[in-house]
């Protein structure tokens, strides 16, 4: 298949999903689990990552502007810019790609050749939306928590690895993520972040949903689904940088 | 009763089903046979139209199913029940929840009746008690029963079943298909049952359509089988010694 066939394919499964529930019921209960699943399990790894994150990117600073020149607290200034403008979305992001992309495409790439799908078209459901809107639902709604986490705990890590290591005082530090604040950065963030967790669903769901074959296809399915979410998230990364930042 | 007229249907040029005219009775087990291969799967697709047929007609009780809207589309549908080859049960859900399925998405009954139309129907099939286990905790005849179950909780008015018996022991195997038999005539459903199981084939078959390459080879009762002439069909029923000596049994 060609790209385009492919962009036709996801855009009309996409338009299939965003139809109206048979049952508010049972998508509501869906969506609370979806929440859980998907949300709410991936705090863990995105509070780990984004302290490391932190760590680093203070750490580098400082040894980048060793110069008398340099005020302290620009380390905590540029910390604080990278990881709000950049790392608490789009890093984040590519981490979601690789947790949650590979579960939900594996997921409904396993009840495609288990024939757990027919069943349900059989049934009368629109199975591309019982299955795939709680998904998009679910992680737009909980995105931006986890991006918002990951700024919170991305600060702190850097303000710990830089005190512990020494290369910045916690006045210096705080003074920095304190100085010339933009609040418009962290509405950037957030609105990436949501798109993100678009593509992720959509993208993961679109391969799970057309996986052919048996178990080895859909370990192909979930593999394919996190590289393309990843490169989808790069592509509009650059695109929503020069749409709102410009 | 059911109707195909004329279905044809071809994968990239490749003919599956040829020409597929036959209609089955309601009140009745019908099964296709023919070997692993011949279109059985696909022939039952296009009858619940999970695929579209490249031509042809399918009636339901007289209703052409092409020329319905999506609506009544939607209704026929909710008038089907499908046992698929693997059970397909959904994976994330207890036994209750799977049997229950359909009335939380299209009814608007209370717990209580649902609890009691679920119990009634896990009871059917002798699964009674089983409610909170998972499907990965089920053996492979008690997935089918719950599927049974699952297919009947709305009272369908077709049955459908892809190898309902595959991959089970004979005993378990033929208790599927009594369970079939019975709940067709109980519920007077129209029930299309593939396979290529020759047990089966003596035990319940009442109207039997043979495909072999696609097309229609032959059509009849189980009694009628042991006599054919057919030398495709002969080939596949006498393929194997227990019903050579079935044939010879009863020629004396
Ligand atoms: N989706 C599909 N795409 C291409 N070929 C298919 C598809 N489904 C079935 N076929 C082909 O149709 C033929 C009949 O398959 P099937 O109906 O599954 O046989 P069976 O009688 O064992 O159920 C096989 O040769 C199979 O390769
Ligand atoms: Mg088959």
């Amino acid at each position: 298949m060609t790209l385009l066939q492919h962009i036709g394919r996801y855009t009309i499964l996409i338009k299939r999903s965003l139809s109206r529930p048979e049952s508010p019921r049972v998508y509501y209960r869906r969506l609370i689990r979806e929440m859980e699943v998907l949300g709410i399990n991936s705090t863990g790894i995105v509070a780990i990552i984004s302290f490391f994150m932190g760590a680093v990117i203070t750490i580098q600073t400082a040894y980048n502007t060793e110069s008398p020149l340099f005020p302290a607290y620009l380390i905590g200034l540029a910390a604080r810019d990278s990881i709000l403008l950049e790392f608490s979305s789009t890093i984040v992001a590519l981490i979601l790609a690789g947790k949650v992309g590979s579960n939900i495409a594996s997921e409904i790439g396993t009840m495609r050749v288990t024939e757990q799908i027919d069943a349900l078209e059989i049934m009368g459901v629109n199975s591309a939306a019982y299955l795939i809107l709680p998904k998009i639902v679910a992680l737009m709604i909980i995105a931006p928590f986890l991006s918002v986490l990951s700024m919170a705990v991305g600060i702190v890590g850097g303000w710990i690895a830089g005190t512990t290591v020494g290369v910045v005082s916690t006045p210096d530090y705080i003074y920095g993520i304190q100085y010339a604040f933009i609040p418009y950065y962290i509405t950037y963030s957030l609105i990436k972040s949501v798109v993100f967790a678009f593509i992720i669903t959509t993208v993961s769901s679109y391969h799970g949903y057309y996986t052919r074959g048996g178990a080895l296809e859909v370990g192909r399915s979930s593999t394919l689904a996190v590289v393309h979410s990843s490169v989808v998230i790069l592509l509009f990364n650059l695109i929503l940088t020069q749409l709102m930042l410009a | 009763m059911i109707e195909l007229r004329h279905i044809n249907k071809s994968f990239e040029g490749q003919s599956v089903l040829d020409d597929i005219s036959v209609s089955f009775e309601q009140g009745r087990t019908n099964l296709v046979i023919g070997r692993s291969g011949s279109g059985k799967t696909v022939l039952l697709k296009c009858i619940v139209g999970l695929l579209e047929a490249d031509s042809g007609d399918i009636l339901y009780s007289g209703d052409c199913f092409s020329r319905m809207n999506r609506k009544e589309k939607q209704n026929i549908r909710q008038r089907f029940g499908m046992l698929f080859q693997g059970a397909a049960l959904f994976d994330s859900l207890s036994v209750e929840e799977n049997v229950r399925f359909k009335l939380d998405m299209f009814t608007r009954m209370t717990s209580r009746e649902k609890k009691d139309r679920v119990n009634f129907c896990l009871e059917r099939v002798n699964l009674s008690g089983k409610n909170r286990l998972f499907p990965s905790e089920l053996s492979g005849g008690m997935k089918k029963r719950v599927a049974i179950a699952r297919a009947i909780v709305m009272n369908p008015r077709y049955l459908f079943c892809d190898e309902p018996n595959s991959g089970l022991d004979p005993q378990t195997a033929i208790m599927i298909d009594k369970l079939i038999i019975d709940i067709t005539r109980e519920f007077n459903m129209t029930t299309i049952v593939n396979t290529h199981d020759l047990n089966s084939v003596m035990e319940i078959g009442e109207n039997v359509v043979y495909i072999h390459e696609g097309k229609i080879w032959w059509q009849g009762t189980r009694e009628e089988i042991l006599e054919t002439e057919n030398p495709e069909l002969s080939d596949f029923v006498f393929a194997t010694k227990l019903v050579r000596q079935l044939k010879k049994l009863d020629d004396i």
